[in-house]
């Protein structure tokens, strides 16, 4: 236990919410994003799946928005501290954009308009753990959260939902991404309190 | 790793918003920009932790200050600019990012906008540029509701004062200082064109504050042709349109 901080009680969490270690409820929507935010035209968007070399898979946004979607409830913990519960979203699952694809690679990098980038685990985006969404909330994603459509893996933190997707890289061996490569974690498990890159 | 702070002074800048300078030992230094997580624990073990921008330039004697503004509702806040006393120890755990930071090998012009308590990091980047002698040449823009609501109010004053430091602009909101030639108002493009260095001198950006601030300023150097690429934010709190 820390120093106690005379006349500090503080403000708990309701009993009955179990938040990860070191996170507090909130239900507004901050925004964290590390420079402007893009504007992408729907006629110029496209997500695309490579493997290093090649372009193995390719979408507009009609050809995206013809694969069938999703509509799910999950939590969202941002390393700044917040957690908000119950967000509301419709998008693409991984398992779906994935379909088919034969590779051998254990990692992916996920690119965004305006060179954001992170670092996910192909495993942590299969098996309906991940999205591309593209509706917050019954209404087109906003800009300022990503939209046209971000990516959604809601059990790590939510740097690694990138913003504004483009494509993303398969690959054999783990690369930092944006965050990762300026002292965040490489993996960034909330449950296990992976912030920074010191933590276990 | 958390280390200790002992408060050794307050400051209070404005009525809602205090200054706390803490002495920490084994501090292993910081860059300009960075912020720092401050943990407080209650008596039955309950903890609670926010990042703070660090206000100070890097210095050696392991002096660390932030500047806190008082949040309605804030559960850690509200604590730190009305409860603690010089001779507490804080818990603290940093410095922590490195992509909203000035570096002194930096020698391209800068502009700074902050909006309102979004000049703490930026302020940290003015007194490293004074403490480390750097030529690069600055610009603030500062955005607040009404002269009362300036942060660092005296010691900005002298550096506007001092011919060869940098210029500094204020965006008042809500009400302005007699005689101020512009009626309150936010950033416009007039305001990005008066008091902001040209884009063609390719000057990096850092601007901090309410996330609808950073969105409209960053929109207008964008459309002034600045380098997006040469923008770098730090936003807080939320878009504001929807719960």
């Amino acid at each position: 236990m820390g120093i106690i901080s005379r006349g500090f009680s503080g403000r708990r969490t309701p009993t009955d919410v179990k938040l990860p270690p070191g996170q507090y409820l909130t239900t507004d929507f901050p925004v964290l994003s590390a420079g402007p935010t893009p504007h992408v035209p729907l006629e110029k968007w496209e997500f695309a799946i490579d493997d290093g070399k090649n372009v193995l898979r390719r979408w507009d946004w009609k050809s995206f928005r013809n694969l069938p979607s999703e509509t799910v409830t999950v939590d969202l913990h941002c390393v700044t501290r917040w957690s908000k519960l119950g967000t509301s979203w419709e998008g693409v699952s991984l398992d779906t954009l994935l379909a088919g694809i034969k590779t051998d690679a254990s990692y992916t990098l996920v690119r965004s308009y305006g060179d954001y980038t992170t670092n996910v685990p192909l495993k942590d985006l299969l098996n309906k753990q991940s999205w591309i969404a593209f509706r917050y909330d019954d209404q087109d994603l906003a800009p300022e959260h990503g939209g046209p459509a971000r990516l959604l893996v809601p059990h790590l933190y939510l740097w690694k939902s990138a913003k504004w997707v483009q494509g993303m890289t398969l690959m054999h061996e783990d690369k930092p991404g944006f965050w990762e490569g300026l002292g965040y974690h490489i993996y960034g498990d909330p449950w296990r309190e992976q912030r920074y890159s010191g933590d276990r | 790793m958390w280390r200790v702070g002992t408060v050794v002074a307050l400051h209070d800048e404005t009525s809602t918003a205090r200054t706390i300078t803490l002495e920490v030992r084994d501090w292993p230094g910081h860059l300009a920009g960075q912020h720092v997580d401050v943990r407080l624990t209650a008596p039955d073990g309950y903890s609670a932790v926010r990042s703070y921008s660090i206000a100070s330039a890097p210095n050696s004697e392991g002096h660390v200050q932030i500047t806190v503004e008082r949040l309605l509702n804030g559960e850690v806040s509200p604590y730190l600019t009305q409860e603690v006393n010089v001779g507490d120890r804080l818990e603290l755990r940093g410095p922590i990012g490195g992509w909203f930071v000035w570096r002194s090998e930096q020698t391209e012009p800068i502009q700074l906008i902050a909006g309102g308590s979004g000049i703490v990091p930026l302020m940290a980047m003015i007194r490293s540029r004074a403490a480390v002698r750097s030529a690069a040449s600055f610009r603030l823009l500062y955005s607040v509701r009404e002269p009362g609501a300036v942060f660092y109010r005296d010691e900005l004053h002298s550096l506007s004062e001092n011919a060869d430091s940098m210029s500094i602009h204020y965006a008042y909101t809500r009400a302005t200082p007699k005689n101020w030639p512009r009626p309150p108002g936010r950033i416009d493009t007039k305001l990005i064109a008066n008091a902001t260095w040209a884009a063609d001198l390719g000057p990096t950006c850092y601007i901090c504050g309410p996330t609808p601030f950073v969105e409209t300023v960053t929109n207008l150097l964008t459309v002034s042709g600045n380098d997006r690429d040469k923008i770098r934010t730090e936003r807080f709190g939320s878009t504001g349109e929807r719960k």
